[in-house]
């Protein structure tokens, strides 16, 4: 039966992929180090309220009132703020990997035990 | 091609978390018939995997920057309602923990990322792939499910946001919302797309299909014989 346990209870298999997801965390990094190396910026479509307003020389009107609708509380998987260090960022990146891992994981368990509650 | 707060009008987002509730509700009833309890924790992983993925971000060198999904080869190896569920997943958890994606715009991320791509990608390996079961027209079908997949989920956010100047304009013709229209959305998200995101989403793609079929051939939903059903009558 599936919980929380369950999901590493896999064979040979299953736990190498579990060791290529963790090691994933640990290379995530890259996703910044290497923008930043290419001097690359936002995605496109993704700018803050800051770079529209340098973007158009305005902010519209309804961006203005619900860009900032939601304060997440690790913003851009980064515990050190806009202005952070490169070396904060890389430390919150990994964390921010472990972090997603763990919730996105324990989220898809508890769908799948509540759909599969009736069965053996 | 994670849409923020403040870029998508309410007579778009509205809708679109329509249709994202009507998707969840079908991929829910799906995934309880189609997958069986042992594979609990491939759900789980997909989520893990779709989530760090895109943690890589690939920039374009002095541009923009982009990164792959994973909902494409999900959708082979899980079935496309497992990927329906598993984006979404992720893309409520990047919305709400880490900011990334509007929390106003989770209906429409999730459409084009979690529905449109996986579909996209399972149709695409399908119509491609004939019988193979490798060789170049296999690894063609793997490839090319990916990068349309996304490619197909980047058109559909540049239409997002390419048609808000239209729909919501002040008076004196400023946007309310996404001030680019439609000619310049499209063909910024599509090039990128096509000449690189998409490009490293099918790679991608391709090496984790080759792994499992070289691994755990036994588990890939797009190269099944018989379909879920039945397995469920025969047992």
């Amino acid at each position: 039966m599936c919980s929380v346990q369950g999901i590493f209870s896999g064979g040979i298999f299953q736990k190498k992929l579990w060791l290529w997801l963790f090691l994933m965390a640990f290379l995530s990094p890259l996703g910044i180090i290497l923008p930043e190396r290419f001097n690359a910026q936002d995605a496109w479509g993704e700018w803050g309220i800051d770079a529209v307003d340098k973007l158009l020389g305005f902010i519209p009107e309804g961006m203005k009132k619900t860009a900032d609708l939601w304060v997440a509380p690790i913003p851009d998987y980064s515990f050190g703020g806009e202005n952070a260090a490169l070396a904060t960022n890389i430390v919150s990146y990994i964390i921010s990997g472990l972090v997603g891992i763990f919730i996105t994981s324990l989220v898809m368990i508890i769908i799948a035990t509540l759909l599969f509650r009736h069965e053996k | 091609m994670h849409i923020p707060d403040g870029y998508l009008s309410p007579q778009t987002y509205i809708p679109l978390y329509g249709a994202s509730v009507a998707f969840w509700g079908i991929a829910l009833k799906k995934v309880k018939r189609e997958v069986s309890v042992r594979h609990v924790p491939y759900l789980a992983m997909a989520a893990a995997f779709s989530f760090l993925i895109q943690m890589f971000n690939i920039p374009i060198p002095g541009g923009t920057t982009g990164h792959a999904v994973g909902a494409g080869v999900i959708a082979l190896l899980l079935g496309p309602w497992t990927a329906v569920i598993a984006v979404s997943v992720v893309l409520i958890v990047q919305a709400f923990v880490f900011g990334d994606g509007g929390i106003t715009a989770i209906g429409a991320n999730c459409i084009n990322m979690a529905v449109v791509m996986p579909f996209v990608a399972l149709w695409t390996f399908n119509l491609i792939r004939g019988s193979s079961q490798s060789g170049a027209r296999f690894v063609a079908a793997s490839f090319l499910s990916s990068y349309l997949g996304l490619t197909a989920a980047a058109l559909c956010a540049a239409f997002m946001f390419g048609i808000q100047p239209a729909i919501a304009s002040t008076p004196d013709g400023r946007p309310l919302y996404a001030p680019y229209p439609l000619s310049i959305a499209v063909p910024v998200m599509a090039v990128e797309h096509l000449l690189l995101f998409s490009i490293v989403e099918g790679i991608m793609t391709v090496i984790l299909m080759r792994y499992f079929m070289k691994n755990e051939p036994s588990l890939i939903y797009a190269i099944k014989e018989v379909s879920y059903d039945k397995i469920h009558l025969e047992a």
